[in-house]
């Protein structure tokens, strides 16, 4: 099997799953005062300072969460006070989808438009940026299309207007440099199952001095912002993956864009192909396609079928029957959106898959537009 | 997420291509997804004695193509207007819920095939 699905998820490393199974022998409460409990205070303290590490801030910044939706969450609907919030028109569902609730409660949210390369303008962050303005929420690098945008400028951008930037980290964390205070941003979410780490855990970066509302409470954990007995085991493996994607970073990403660029001229010679996303400005390991004349969920299947992992943001494979609205955003045709095929690698991939990958998807492409009424026109 | 029934029409898609002399043929749009289909029948005598298809859509709507062509070729035009989604998607071994409109756009263009012919016969 060739996994090229990094984007979705990542297996756990042998190293990680190491140190989970020996924190599983700590089974006390952190909040407990025993030696039991104390145990597995330090461990959660400790993971907690070595994601600071990662994230170049202080341990009293890092709130865990149960994951990058929930960090997403708590950036926007823990806002303490209403008023207009912006967000790019190619956030994930888990940064609209809580936009979408503010807006019930007297919020008013407004999306940033991008360029046909899914970039966002610092320019047109200022234009938009109004004297009510409490949040600006951008994401690092695209989910699906790849797209890095230009966090530092956007963070100028707020911070000279007085403005919170919250920036959906998820994707970028341990693949190029995540530093909250060098992008100017108050909150960042990042996630553990993205970098080889357990599913079920994240963290929420909260620059000192910001004041959120908890989506959770109770026993008042995480400095009252998250309650609920820590995910001890979860944490661990989170910082254990963490400080080796950080460690392994420089290399690792190198020897990963140069796949994505074979990957990626490699599908070019496809006919009637399209890369999305920009060229320059795209995550280490993602290639986006669009293949004009078939439909991406059949795609995805008979690439599974051939041993290869990859997705789709087609309308055929969305819960809505709707193309994705990072493709619409970007400006694509319908038809076009249809045929879209994500590619994401990452640490167990080697050339060889890469040169596989694209034989089979030339091999599918070619025998899915047998299929298709559609013969080199719409 | 597919039933096996499913995953054989989608690998092997049976009467597969276009068919060069069709007595009918119908296209069909889905409203839905976006997704297009094209049916070709050849009839003697009111039987539908060869079919053909050709489907830009979702492995449920390759499949379905796939299997209402098989279920349709020897029948009479009355039999095979009579198929309904429920019977596609039966002879499929059960379709997803949200997959259940795929089976309308091969029937749809089945439909518009057997017009296609008995208006050219006219
Ligand atoms: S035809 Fe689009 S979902 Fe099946």
């Amino acid at each position: 099997m060739i996994y090229l699905d990094h984007a979705a998820t990542t297996p756990v490393r042998k190293e990680v799953l190491e140190a989970v199974t020996e924190a599983f022998e700590i089974f006390g409460n952190p909040s407990s005062l025993h030696a039991a409990g104390t145990k597995a205070r330090e461990a959660v303290e400790e993971s907690r300072e070595t994601l600071a590490r990662a994230l170049r801030c202080s341990p009293e910044e890092v709130v865990f969460t149960s994951g990058g939706t929930e960090a997403n969450n708590l950036a926007l609907k823990g806002l303490p006070e209403r008023g207009h919030v912006l967000v790019s028109s190619i956030e994930h569902p888990s940064v609209l989808e809580p936009a979408g609730s503010l807006e019930k409660l007297g919020f008013e949210v407004e999306r940033i438009p991008v360029d046909r390369f899914g970039l966002v303008d610092p320019e047109r962050v200022a234009e938009m940026i109004r004297k009510d303005t409490v949040l600006v929420s951008v994401m690092h690098a695209n989910n699906e299309i790849g797209t890095v945008q230009p966090v530092r400028e956007i963070g100028k951008v707020c911070r000279d207007s007085g403005v919170l930037l919250h920036v959906d980290a998820v994707q970028t964390f341990g693949k190029i440099e995540v530093d909250p205070k060098r992008m100017n941003a108050d909150l960042v979410s990042v996630s553990s199952h993205k970098i080889y780490g357990p599913k079920g855990v994240g963290a929420l970066f909260v620059r000192e001095g910001v004041k959120l509302k908890p989506l959770l409470s109770g026993g008042g954990q995480e400095r009252g912002l998250r309650s609920g007995t820590e995910n001890v085991q979860g944490i661990v493996g989170f910082a254990k993956a963490a400080e080796l994607a950080v460690a392994e970073m420089e290399t690792e990403s190198r020897r990963l864009e140069r796949l994505r660029d074979r990957l990626i001229s490699g599908l070019s010679e496809i006919p009637d192909s399209f890369l999305n996303g920009h060229p320059k400005k795209r995550l280490p390991n993602n290639a986006h396609f669009c293949f004009r004349f078939i439909e991406g969920e059949s795609a995805v299947l008979m690439l599974s079928e051939e041993g290869i992992m990859v997705s789709t943001a087609s309308a055929c494979s969305s819960r809505k029957l709707e193309p994705s609205h990072v493709l619409r955003a970007i400006g694509l045709r319908r038809e076009e959106a249809h045929g879209s095929v994500r590619y994401t690698l990452g640490l167990g991939n080697t050339k060889e898959q890469v040169e596989k990958a694209i034989e089979a998807t030339e091999r599918v492409v070619e025998k899915l537009r047998e299929i298709s009424p559609f013969k080199g026109k719409w | 997420m597919y039933s096996e029934k499913v995953m054989d029409h989608f690998r092997n898609p049976r009467n597969q291509g276009k068919l060069e002399d069709a007595d009918g043929v119908g296209t069909a749009g889905n409203p839905i997804c976006g997704d297009v289909m094209r049916f070709y029948i050849k009839v003697r005598n009111g039987k539908i004695i060869k079919t053909g298809w050709e489907t830009f859509g979702c492995a449920a709507a390759i499949a379905t193509s796939s299997a209402l062509s098989e279920m349709i070729t020897g029948k009479s035009l009355e039999e095979a207007r009579k198929v309904t989604r429920e019977a596609i998607a039966e002879y499929l071994g059960g379709l997803p819920p949200i997959k259940k409109h795929c089976t309308s756009l091969a029937l749809e263009a089945l439909k518009k095939a057997i017009k296609n012919y008995e208006e050219a016969g006219k």
